[in-house]
């Protein structure tokens, strides 16, 4: 697996892990993979409820001797915006 | 839905401050616009000369408390200014002064930490709330 990115949250707590995590995404491109570690136990639920609210996919996740680990990948970029309608050909119904 | 999460800081001890700037950028990082509004003690806290100074715990919080969240602190906890400085970065984080509590308190605007976006009035306050929903710390 390819790591783009490795942040380190241990020692922190809630809410500072998904802060790195976002401050983390802002530095990767779309479908590359960032590896967070933490040692806080809320930032399982945690980590699960960011990537699915921002739309990053939470690939591979697990824990060993108190740390977290969560492997993201950062969202696909959002297909294109359908093209705009000039007015004067909306047909009018 | 309106996803607006509007925080009215009224509190200017350490503990809720720091409530306030985790339920804050908690609501920043998932993307939801974050509306503060700082009245009374909660403004009082953010005077530029004394926003990092001890302000204090809830009065629950008693000894034990006090130790308790001093340890937090030593272990690197990070303070609640910096908590709040990060979600403004990282999301859309909006702090506005209560115009009456300045009143009150002899606060200008300039006497306050610029992470405060300005100062606004009640009517403000519930116009940028939205449907949202509003928390009073």
């Amino acid at each position: 697996m390819d790591i783009k990115l490795k942040v380190d949250a241990s020692g922190l707590s809630c809410p500072l892990p998904i802060l790195k995590a976002t401050q983390g995404m802002k530095t990767i491109q779309s479908g590359e993979l960032m590896e967070i570690v933490a040692t806080d136990p809320g930032s399982v639920k945690d980590m699960a409820a960011w990537a699915s609210s921002t739309g990053h996919t939470l690939v591979e996740q697990d824990s060993a001797n108190g740390k977290f680990r969560f492997v993201l990948r950062h969202k696909l970029a959002q297909p294109p915006a359908p093209a705009l309608v000039h007015p004067s050909e909306r047909i009018l119904k | 839905m309106d996803e607006t999460i509007s925080i009215v800081l009224f509190s200017g001890t350490d503990d809720k401050l720091t409530a306030a700037a985790t339920l804050a950028a908690g609501a920043a990082v998932l993307g939801r616009p974050v509306k503060i509004f700082l009245q009374y003690w909660g403004l009082n806290a953010f005077r530029a000369d004394r926003v990092t100074a001890d302000h204090g715990l809830a009065p629950e919080a008693g000894e034990a408390g006090r130790a308790a969240v001093d340890a937090a602190a030593k272990a690197g906890q990070a303070h609640w200014l910096e908590t709040l400085r990060m979600a403004k970065e990282l999301g859309d984080v909006d702090i506005q002064a209560c115009s009456a509590s300045m009143d009150i308190l002899k606060i200008k605007h300039a006497d306050l930490d610029p992470i405060v976006d300005g100062v606004a009035g009640v009517a403000a306050f519930y116009i940028n709330a939205g449907e949202g929903q509003i928390i009073f710390i």
